[in-house]
């Protein structure tokens, strides 16, 4: 038994309308959320390729120390950092400060924060962990043990 | 047919670029910021018009010498407004002021200048490690100075920038990250956002306009 063509027209065309409506959901801008806030939030600072600036700013290309403090990386983008660190051998001791929105002056939501880290673990030399891409449940617990939400 | 189209279409356009050229024969000249005081010539013909300049000052920078505005009689200089602990937009801006210096630092007759609004914390220790932390040449014409509370808050409006205590600003003071372009008279000749790539851009493409005035000034004296 052969499906005749107008049975074939008949599944054809909800299935491409299903499609259709369903692809957007593709090409939201969450999907390019995580280089979207390097941009606005850290890139003045530790430059458009991770680079950093001279002694001041460390960079995040290539950095042991990112590697080293996976789980700290969540609390330190929402509190800043102060005090002596080494990275790649350099000391820097530069405060930084905890990523706020520029405009709302809201603290990065988790979600945020797990895009923003898994766009800089995902370029430059960096490395996602050993259990891959973060994830927002991931990031909530990080951000709980250093008493945030 | 078709050639009188073109014909028609092409001769006002010549008309039009051969006017713009035209234009372009008198060199661009940057424009002189601030406030203006016209006096009248006590001997009669045209009022001399006095534009303000910067104020004085006195500072030392972070090899300890004594920097004041005689440094720079004759000169083009750069300004920013900066203090060594600011969490906020300062590296930022003079990782723009580097980028600038690496395009036109070895030019004779030009020197850039950082001012810290922080004295209380910015010794010139403080100020040298800063620098070599930043990556900026030891002993060249980028001086980071440090002067009194008074006169850098003076200064800093003086050259229209921003910056007063805070604290409630990030580091403890609100400012702005503008560089200042002062020439060889003191006048102030641009200000730029150094946040702001496109007026960065600006920045570089009126160096050379200014350089090459300053030049001209000085050639014929």
């Amino acid at each position: 038994m052969s499906f005749s063509a107008p049975t074939a027209l008949r599944w054809l065309v909800p299935t491409i309308a299903v499609g259709l409506t369903l692809l957007p959901g593709c090409f939201t801008n969450k999907q390019h959320q995580g280089e979207r806030l390097y941009v606005q939030h850290c890139a003045g600072c530790h430059g458009e390729q991770g680079e950093g600036l001279g002694r001041l700013i460390p960079p995040l290309a290539g950095s042991d120390y990112l590697a080293g403090h996976r789980t700290q990386l969540a609390c330190i983008v929402r509190q800043g950092l102060r005090g002596p660190i080494v990275v790649n051998g350099v000391s820097y001791n530069q405060e930084m400060l905890g990523v706020q929105d520029t405009a709302t002056h809201r603290h990065l939501s988790p979600a945020q924060i797990t895009n923003l880290l898994n766009y800089i673990e995902g370029h430059w030399g960096n490395h996602p962990g050993p259990a891959g891409a973060r994830t927002i449940a991931g990031t909530e617990a990080e951000l709980r043990a250093c008493g945030e939400r | 047919m078709q050639i009188s189209v073109l014909r028609r279409g092409l001769l006002p356009l010549l008309a039009g670029a051969l006017l713009l050229a035209s234009c372009q024969e008198e060199p661009r000249r940057l424009p002189i910021l601030g406030e203006r005081d016209v006096r009248e010539n006590p001997k009669g013909g045209p009022a001399d018009t006095i534009f303000a300049t910067v104020p004085a000052f006195r500072a030392h920078d972070q090899n300890g010498q004594l920097v004041t505005n005689q440094n720079f009689a004759g000169q083009v200089y750069l300004t920013d407004f900066f203090f060594a602990t600011c969490p906020g937009i300062c590296p930022k801006m003079n990782g723009e002021l580097l980028k600038v210096y690496k395009q036109y630092g070895q030019t004779p007759g030009l020197s850039f200048v950082s001012f810290t609004i922080d004295p209380d914390h910015d010794s010139l220790a403080v100020l040298r490690d800063y620098a070599q932390r930043l990556g900026a040449p030891t002993n060249a014409n980028w001086r980071f100075v440090r002067t009194s509370k008074d006169s850098v808050f003076t200064l800093a409006h003086g050259l229209y920038t921003a910056a007063m205590p805070d604290k409630t600003a990030p580091g403890g003071f609100a400012h702005n990250g503008t560089f200042a372009l002062v020439d060889d008279q003191g006048h102030v000749r641009g200000l730029y956002d150094s946040l702001n790539p496109t007026q960065v851009q600006a920045l570089l493409t009126d160096l050379p306009v200014l350089l090459a005035e300053v030049k001209e000034r000085q050639k014929k004296s």
